[in-house]
């Protein structure tokens, strides 16, 4: 991976996370440009979601970071310095959630829970605040904000619920924001408004944004770049046309395959990638899609680096045999 | 009156399900300003039938009705006027017996398999408790089981697994094995691969779609996800806000769709493909879906409508079918 550059925004460098005795999250390396929409796909125990948690700091419990840098504008974070972690959370790097109404605090309306990073950071008095908040709820279309802003989460829908956590993530603008599965509890027209929304506030703000997600039309949808999680690691990053066009590791290439679409034949069989995700507890040695791929044999015990791949420029790709991934149907 | 009353043409298959003008309004548990009860209109006069072997798909977002729809089927939910009968019987008017024998008929699958399945009995044992309840003999019960599972795709070796020791998609074949027990004609599957990850999901529409084919069944497939119902249905229903805004033959719909809900419905879907996904039209809808306790005078979808003109907001459209058997509640289209 090159090196840091003044416009990367974030680096995830080598980052381990384990549970007890599992390796969950086994040397991802992320960069994430100034600007850049990312995003971190995998299915359930892929690790990208605690991924994320690691650069908000926000990893608890059994669940502890061993090992790896995450890097903010080139510099070191210390993601267990917890001091240094709320001053960087929601002025530096936000994070909005799947669950926007869990997310939210029924006792204090809308608007407070928007104003409130400016004016705990200092950024602002409480009223200059209050007015900045009414500003950012309209600017993610909520309509009547004054209004809004004196409600509580509980009297909203959940769509709008998803915009005032946007909102309250990007009032202090911040550098970076994470979204983990931002629209997946949304209804889909409601999804469309929002991943709209994201896209022009990146246009206008210029936020990095990292987006996980497990539905390749959102990936499709919003992302400049794509990582794509498999087993704890990323096995495959490209360019987001790239990647659906012609995606260098099998798993990519046979999950693009296997996901129904609205454009396919109706009634004709689904290609299905067999077996199953595998469990934080028992990923297989070596490359840990090794017992669900076509090409897999005795080399795959070893485990493949994420390293250039042959057939994409600019793309990386973690598989021995990712010169036949294309032959793959 | 009620457009379930006309006879569709094509189909000649005997209808196994019917349902008319069927509404579910639940008390809200607050009162108006002037102390009336509020009500929640969750479905309000819905009809359609599903035929033997065929799938009919009810999509829509959250709020629609079309769960609703499936648990007053069920008898799940309380049937506030309407009818819904199973084979030309109305299920209301049944004795006991004849209940009990619809219910061999029409089984369900639902989106959770973890809440499905008993923890503490093995998978065997869940899927032999309907045989036990029709009362078939131990040494049939574990002949069927084994077979059940077999078809389902399951090792029969692992029917003294207990669900924990499962995948979910493992889980999700069993609860399709426990409803196939008694031999249905009918399964109600209310989102049944919403809850696993996108690679098991292809495998377990497979799977339906070869227990269809082997075994004659028919699905109401309730779903809010239209990629997976364009592979599965034969016929669609578009709810919106406990109203049927436009039904008929899948691939009418989702090629030509024609009530600006379902346009907005389909085109929100992100393709997964950068290209077609930037290029394609959007149509985007203002606001949200308007509170079931008190929706709009006339077309549901008036609030949010594009194409919206005066005599909307007044009089509700009835559903009108067209040359290809498609039915559309729209005054402009």
């Amino acid at each position: 991976m090159a090196d840091a550059r003044a416009d990367t925004t974030l680096r995830i460098s080598g980052l381990k996370v384990s549970v007890g005795p599992f390796q969950v999250v086994d040397g991802v390396n992320i960069d994430i440009g100034k600007g850049e929409i990312v995003a971190l796909v995998g299915e359930s125990g892929s690790g990208k979601s605690l991924t994320a948690l690691s650069a908000m700091g926000l990893l608890s419990g059994r669940v502890v970071q061993s090992g790896g840098d995450i890097l903010l504008n080139g510099e070191r974070i210390d993601p267990l310095d917890e001091q240094e972690m709320s001053r960087l959370r929601g002025t530096r790097i936000s994070m909005i959630f799947q669950e926007p109404i869990a997310s939210l605090n029924p006792l204090l309306s809308v608007g407070e829970q928007v104003a409130e990073s400016l004016f705990v950071h200092g950024r602002a008095g409480r009223a200059e605040a209050w007015s900045k908040a009414v500003q950012m709820l309209a600017d993610v279309g909520i309509p009547e904000p004054e209004k809004r802003a004196r409600q509580f989460a509980w009297e909203l829908s959940g769509g709008m619920c998803q915009r005032v956590m946007i909102a309250s993530a990007l009032i202090a603008e911040p550098d970076l924001l994470i979204a983990d599965e931002p629209t997946t509890a949304l209804d889909v027209t409601v999804q469309a408004q929002i991943l709209d929304l994201m896209r022009r506030l990146r246009d206008k703000t210029g936020t990095s944004i990292l987006i996980i997600t497990h539905d390749m039309g959102v990936v499709a949808s919003i992302a400049d770049r794509v990582c794509v999680m498999y087993g704890g690691r990323v096995v495959e990053q490209a360019e987001v046309h790239q990647l659906f066009r012609a995606p260098q590791h099998p798993y990519t290439k046979l999950l693009l395959t296997t996901i129904p679409k609205i454009t396919d034949t109706p009634k004709e069989e689904l290609y299905s990638i067999k077996g199953t995700v595998p469990d934080i507890s028992a990923f297989p040695k070596g490359c840990r899609f090794r017992t669900r791929c076509p090409l897999a044999d005795d080399v795959c015990l070893l485990s493949p680096e994420l390293e250039a791949a042959t057939g994409a420029q600019g793309g990386l790709v973690a598989c021995w045999h990712s010169d036949k991934t294309e032959t793959l149907q | 009156m009620s457009e379930a009353q006309r006879e569709p043409e094509q189909s000649p298959r005997p209808v196994l399900l019917q349902v008319d003008t069927l509404k579910v309004h639940f008390p809200s548990g607050r009162k108006s300003l002037f102390g009336e009860e509020q009500v929640v209109k969750a479905v309000d006069g819905v009809s359609f039938r599903v035929h033997e072997g065929e799938t009919v798909a009810i999509v829509g977002e959250s709020g629609c009705g079309k769960s609703t729809t499936g648990n007053a089927i069920l008898g799940l939910a309380p049937v506030t006027e309407g009818r819904v009968s199973f084979r030309g019987r109305d299920i209301a008017g049944l004795g006991p017996e004849e209940r009990a024998s619809m219910w061999r008929n029409l089984q369900v699958v639902f989106q959770d398999p973890v809440a499905a399945l008993n923890p503490k009995r093995t998978i065997g044992q869940s899927i032999a408790e309907p045989l036990a309840i029709n009362k078939v003999p131990k040494t049939q019960q574990n002949e069927r089981v084994a077979t059940l599972l077999d078809l389902v795709g399951l090792n029969p070796g692992q029917k003294d697994r207990f669900p924990n020791e499962l995948s979910g998609g493992q889980r999700q074949r069993v609860v399709i094995a426990r409803a196939l027990a008694l031999e249905p004609d009918l399964i109600i599957c209310d989102e049944p691969v919403s809850a696993l990850d996108v690679s098991i999901q292809s495998q377990i529409l497979n799977l339906l779609m070869k227990l269809q084919r082997d075994l004659g069944l028919a699905y109401l497939f309730i779903s809010h996800d239209l990629s997976v119902v364009r592979h599965i249905a034969d016929r669609v229903i578009v709810m919106y806000l406990g109203h049927i805004v436009e039904q008929g033959p899948a691939d009418i719909l989702f090629r030509a769709p024609r009530h600006p809900y379902t346009e907005a419905l389909l085109s929100a879907i992100p393709l997964p493909d950068p290209v077609l996904e930037r290029a394609k039209k959007r149509v985007l809808l203002e606001g949200d879906l308007p509170s079931p306790v008190d929706p709009p005078k006339g077309c549901p979808f008036v609030t949010r409508c594009p194409i919206r003109e005066a005599r909307c907001a007044d009089e509700k459209p009835a559903l009108r079918q067209d040359e290809y058997g498609r039915e559309t509640a729209c005054f402009l289209r």
